[in-house]
Formats: C-alpha cells, sequence, structure tokens
C-alpha cells in the first residue's frame, strides 16, 4: 500500500508535467488545428533559460519570469515565421514543419548554452514530506499544484473573459468568428504565446527533479503528444486527465512490472484506448463533412 | 502516368546510377551513394503510403529495425543466409504491419500519427532493451552476405563500397519499378482514389479498409528490406535504426521530394542524405540547418522540390 502511494506521488508528478505539455498542444490545436512538435522544445527552453539566467546572478524567480517570457516570444515566433506562411497545408506538411522548427530551437540553444545537463535548487528545500508511509518531494507538490493552477486559470480565461471566448470561437469555426469581428490571426498568436509560456513555465516547475539539457524536449513532446491524444485532442480537461493518467501508468508499470518498459505501456494502453474510443476520452464525435 | 513515362522514369534513374560512378574521386562517394539508395527505397515505400493512399505513419522506422535485426540475429541463432534472413525480415514486417494496422487504420490524421508512432517507439524499445539477445543501445554486428566473396571466386574483384552500390542500385530499381506499376494497377488507383476522399471512394466501390492497409503492408515491406540492407551493408546495427528521428527523416525525405512521385522521393532521400556529409564540416550548425530546411521547404515549396522545379520548367506556375 504504501508502496503504491509512493509510486501514484512520482506519477502525479510527471503526469502533472505531461498534462502542461498536452495543455499547450491542446491551445494550439484548438486556435490552429496544428498539433504543435515543438511543444517539448518550450519545456526545455523554460528550463535552460532560468539556468542560466540563475548563474548569471539573477534572483531565481526573475530568471523563471525572463525564461517564460522569452520562451513565449520564440513561440509568437514560431507562429509568424513557420505557422502561418503555411496556412491550409496538409497534416503531413505541418507535423514535418513543427517538428523541423523543434530541430532549429534544439539546435540554436545548443549552439547558444550547452550540450550539458543542469539543475537549480528546488523552491523549497530537498527534505522529504512524509505522507501514510510514503515520501514526496516539495518540489512534486509545486509541480502538481502549478499544472493545477495552470488548468484552473485557463479555464476561467476560456469560460470568463472576451478574450478566451474569442478563442473558442475561433476554435469552432474560423471563418463564423472572423464574421463576428474576431481577429482570428491575433487569436492565433496569443495562442502560441501562452502555450509557450505554459510549457516554459513547465520546464521552471520540473527542472529541479528531472534535470534539463538541450535534448529533452523530443520525449516530452511525444509523451505531451500522447496525453493529449488520450484525453481527446483539442479538450483541456482531457489534456490534464490524459497527462496524469498517463504518468500513473508509467510509474505503476515502472513499479510492479518492468522499469524498461514503462513506456511501452503507456502507449500500448493508449492504443487500446484509442481503439475502444477512436476520438479519445473527452473527445468529441464528429462526422466528416463531404 | 504512361506506360512510357513510366519507363523514362526507370531509364533515368537507371542512368543516373550507372554513370554517377564514373564521376566518384574516390571510393567513400560509393559508400554515401549505397546510403541514398537504401534510405530512397524505404522512402519509395512510403510514397505508396502517404502519396498513394494519403495516410502518414510516424514509425516506419520500427520496420527498418524488424529488417534490419532479422538479418542480424536470424543468421546467428536460426543457422539461416543473410540473404534469407532479409526476407524472413521482410516477411514478419508484412504480417505485422497486416496485424497491426486493422485496428491502427480506422484513425485518421493525428490519432493515426500517435499510433504509428507507439508502434516504432515499442519496436524501438525492445530492440534497445533486450540486451541479451540484440547488444541493447550497443547494437551488435551482422555476419557478412557472402556474396562478394562469391563474386570474387568469379573473378569479379569489388570493393565493399562498389559493391554495396550496386546491389543497393538495383533493389532501387526494382523497388521504384514495382511502385511504377502499383501507381497504374487497380488496386494502385484504387488507393490513390482513397487520397482525395475516402467517402467518395467508398462510394464507387472501393473497399476502403482494405486498400489502406494493403499500402500500409507495401511500405513496411519496403521499409524492412532497406533496413536489411542497411545492417548488412555496415556489418553492424544499432537500435537507432528503428529510433523516432529515422521515421521523421524517412517521411521528410518523402515529402521534401514530393511525395506523389517516386523520383521525387528518391530525390528528396539523395538531398537529406547528402546534406548531413556536407555539413559535417559545420558540425555546430549540422542540426539548426537540418530543421530549416524542413521548415522552409515545407512552406515554399508544399509540392515538394522535385515536382515545384518540374512545375517552374514547365513554364505553369501556380
Amino acid at each position: 500500500m504504501d508502496a503504491l502511494l509512493q509510486f501514484l506521488f512520482s506519477g502525479l508528478t510527471v503526469g502533472a508535467v505531461y498534462a502542461l505539455v498536452a495543455l499547450g498542444f491542446t491551445i494550439i490545436y484548438n486556435a490552429s488545428e496544428v498539433v504543435n512538435f515543438a511543444q517539448g522544445e518550450f519545456v526545455m527552453l523554460g528550463g535552460m533559460i532560468t539556468v542560466f539566467a540563475f548563474e548569471a546572478g539573477l534572483p531565481l524567480p526573475l530568471a523563471a519570469l525572463l525564461a517564460i517570457l522569452v520562451t513565449s516570444a520564440i513561440g509568437v515566433a514560431l507562429n509568424k515565421l513557420a505557422i502561418e506562411p503555411a496556412r491550409g497545408a496538409p497534416v503531413v506538411s505541418l507535423i514535418i514543419i513543427t517538428i523541423g522548427a523543434s530541430i532549429v530551437i534544439r539546435g540554436a540553444t545548443q549552439l547558444v548554452f550547452d550540450k550539458q545537463l543542469h539543475r537549480f535548487p528546488s523552491f523549497s528545500g530537498d527534505d522529504p514530506i512524509r505522507v501514510l508511509g510514503a515520501t514526496i518531494l516539495p518540489q512534486s507538490l509545486w509541480v502538481i499544484g502549478g499544472a493545477l493552477a495552470v488548468f484552473v486559470g485557463l479555464w476561467i480565461f476560456f469560460t470568463r473573459t472576451l478574450t478566451g471566448k474569442a478563442v473558442l470561437a475561433t476554435a469552432n469555426n474560423r471563418v463564423a468568428a472572423q464574421l463576428v469581428g474576431i481577429n482570428t490571426g491575433w487569436v492565433m498568436t496569443l495562442s502560441f504565446g501562452l502555450s509557450a509560456a505554459i510549457g516554459a513555465f513547465a520546464g521552471v516547475l520540473v527542472t529541479p527533479i528531472t534535470l534539463v539539457g538541450y535534448d529533452v524536449g523530443v520525449a516530452l513532446a511525444l509523451k505531451g503528444f500522447a496525453a493529449a491524444m488520450l484525453g481527446g485532442m483539442g479538450n483541456p480537461k482531457g489534456a490534464l486527465v490524459g497527462g496524469l493518467l498517463l504518468g500513473c501508468f508509467e510509474a505503476l508499470t515502472a513499479g510492479y512490472l518492468s522499469s524498461q518498459y514503462k513506456e511501452a505501456v503507456a502507449f500500448i494502453v493508449i492504443l487500446a484506448v484509442l481503439f475502444v474510443m477512436p476520438q479519445g476520452l473527452f473527445g468529441r464525435k464528429s462526422t466528416e463533412r463531404v | 502516368m504512361t506506360g512510357r513515362k513510366k519507363w523514362i522514369s526507370l531509364g533515368v534513374l537507371a542512368l543516373l546510377i550507372a554513370l554517377l560512378p564514373l564521376f566518384f574521386p574516390s571510393g567513400y562517394y560509393y559508400r554515401v551513394g549505397a546510403l541514398i539508395f537504401v534510405n530512397a527505397l524505404s522512402v519509395v515505400g512510403l510514397v505508396i503510403l502517404i502519396g498513394y493512399a494519403g495516410q502518414i505513419s510516424l514509425g516506419h522506422a520500427g520496420f527498418a529495425g524488424i529488417g534490419a535485426y532479422a538479418c542480424a540475429l536470424a543468421p546467428e541463432h536460426l543457422g539461416l543466409h543473410p540473404a534469407l534472413a532479409l526476407v524472413l525480415g521482410a516477411v514478419i514486417s508484412g504480417v505485422m504491419a497486416a496485424l497491426i494496422g486493422k485496428p491502427i487504420l480506422r484513425l485518421k490524421g493525428y490519432y493515426l500519427a500517435v499510433a504509428t508512432l507507439g508502434f516504432g517507439i515499442l519496436v524501438s524499445m525492445v530492440l534497445t532493451n533486450e540486451r541479451a539477445l540484440t547488444g541493447g543501445p550497443d547494437g551488435m554486428n551482422v555476419a557478412d552476405l557472402g556474396l562478394r566473396d562469391l563474386l570474387r571466386d568469379m573473378g569479379w574483384r569489388l570493393s565493399g563500397g562498389e559493391f554495396w552500390y550496386m546491389v543497393c542500385g538495383v533493389v532501387l530499381l526494382v523497388g521504384a519499378w514495382l511502385a511504377l506499376n502499383l501507381f497504374d494497377s487497380p488496386s494502385g488507383r484504387a488507393m490513390r482514389a482513397l487520397h482525395g476522399s475516402e467517402v467518395a471512394a467508398a462510394t464507387v466501390g472501393v473497399d476502403v479498409p482494405r486498400q489502406k492497409l494493403r499500402a500500409f503492408v507495401i511500405s513496411a515491406v519496403y521499409a524492412s528490406v532497406a533496413g536489411s540492407l542497411l545492417a548488412l551493408q555496415n556489418g553492424y546495427i544499432t537500435p537507432d535504426v528503428a529510433g523516432f528521428m529515422h521515421s521523421v527523416e524517412m517521411v521528410t525525405m518523402a515529402v521534401l521530394g514530393g511525395v506523389g512521385s517516386v523520383l521525387g522521393a528518391i530525390f528528396g532521400a539523395a538531398i537529406l542524405t547528402l546534406l548531413p556529409q556536407v555539413l559535417t564540416v559545420f558540425a555546430e550548425y549540422e542540426q539548426l540547418v537540418l530543421g530549416l530546411v524542413m521548415v522552409l521547404v515545407m512552406i515554399f515549396l508544399p509540392q515538394g522540390l522535385l515536382p515545384s522545379i518540374a512545375r517552374r520548367l514547365k513554364g505553369r506556375d501556380e
């Protein structure tokens, strides 16, 4: 029982990171129907820039803020330079464009910074907290809390603010949104900035636990993509649940079955879900119009 | 594509393969050439899947991995001749594609992408983790094909580079010939009908799931044979051959050259194989440039390089 709780704690921690990546996917997908494979790079940038700003003498909160701002600027640039010019391209082209962009970001990071692994200190110390016979790191609480806070913030943004509703309207029907006066180009820019900021925030939260290096983004993007699909693409609730579930699958597999095949089991579960529910857990059923 | 055009395409390809060595200043170029042909072979397979049938796969390197490791494992454990191991790998890949393709191909777009991605990751994970069998991340040796020694006994002396250049070139020609034949066959036409609209294809009597599965199996066999050739040629193989980045590379090559055309795909394979060779001079910038090329081509030449160039030459700008 203690072991189970222990596995769940670590599962929820990584799961929260996957959920944040998946939320990033969701926001961009809703605004533009693009799955942005560079989403993992945003997480990496968040961690890397914080590390180097911190080591250059900035206080940690300021370094983190700087990282989030710079990363959102890069997200906006990605939209302006690569996604908007390719409007209307088929899915395969869009996948290649965003993967290409992720390779560019990785290459540039490696040039600007380095190829080493880095970390910075945890926000509130490294003394594990005992809960019912299991332990959890304070930083894990930061990660899980951060993911929940982002989710709630997004929920409020989408349901209570005009801007958020404009994003939803664009997601629902681009042309109709334009007709009622929504600047859909601006909505897309906002979405890329927002989702890059969320990715960078995830990177800031998790770096003290998992370390950061220029190439950690690929795995995160794949997991976040899988989590978003599991939950149902385009659904923020699905992204949160999908991410947390994926993290828990992995942790339980690693604990009870095999640590080598933890990712395999996660993917098998996802495939199984997709076979039964091809739209994911919370996805809307849609009929294709001809 | 008319019969005549098909033979012209094949003729041009054969001529290129035959004449290029005249310009090779050193043996190293044969190696690069053979590598291009191997990549081109798996990319021709993807043309059938993506270009003809309109389905995406982000896990095709998984099949290349199966082919590669079949050639590494079967001679050692089953005592099979490496050439037979290649066939065995192709059969395993085909059967596996048929089994997983049935449920997976019900999915569309990004869902299909994540499902195939999952398959590729599973294969590369097995290859990495089953250390006792595959040597883990360090990889394993692959037995020699033995054909070169046979040729030498017959009095035909070839360097390793020359030999593999020829073998891979011939296999690529055969692969391209089969793919071009498929293009015009009833099956190929049915596949291409899917690309336009699956619903429309179904209403004119195309068995949609069957044609999708057929394209998936055929492309898997292409990838598997390419993986086998790569393993045999290098005499050594690591799980990277089945990795996600290799899958992405394959799709990029296909789309870069022009996913609707076999020749275009071969062209794309040639460029993306050559690029890193050229860029090693600027090793630091290799990733940066590679990524930029991917992005820029997709934005400015969405039809792919070769079709866009061809159109421009014909003066039919869009």
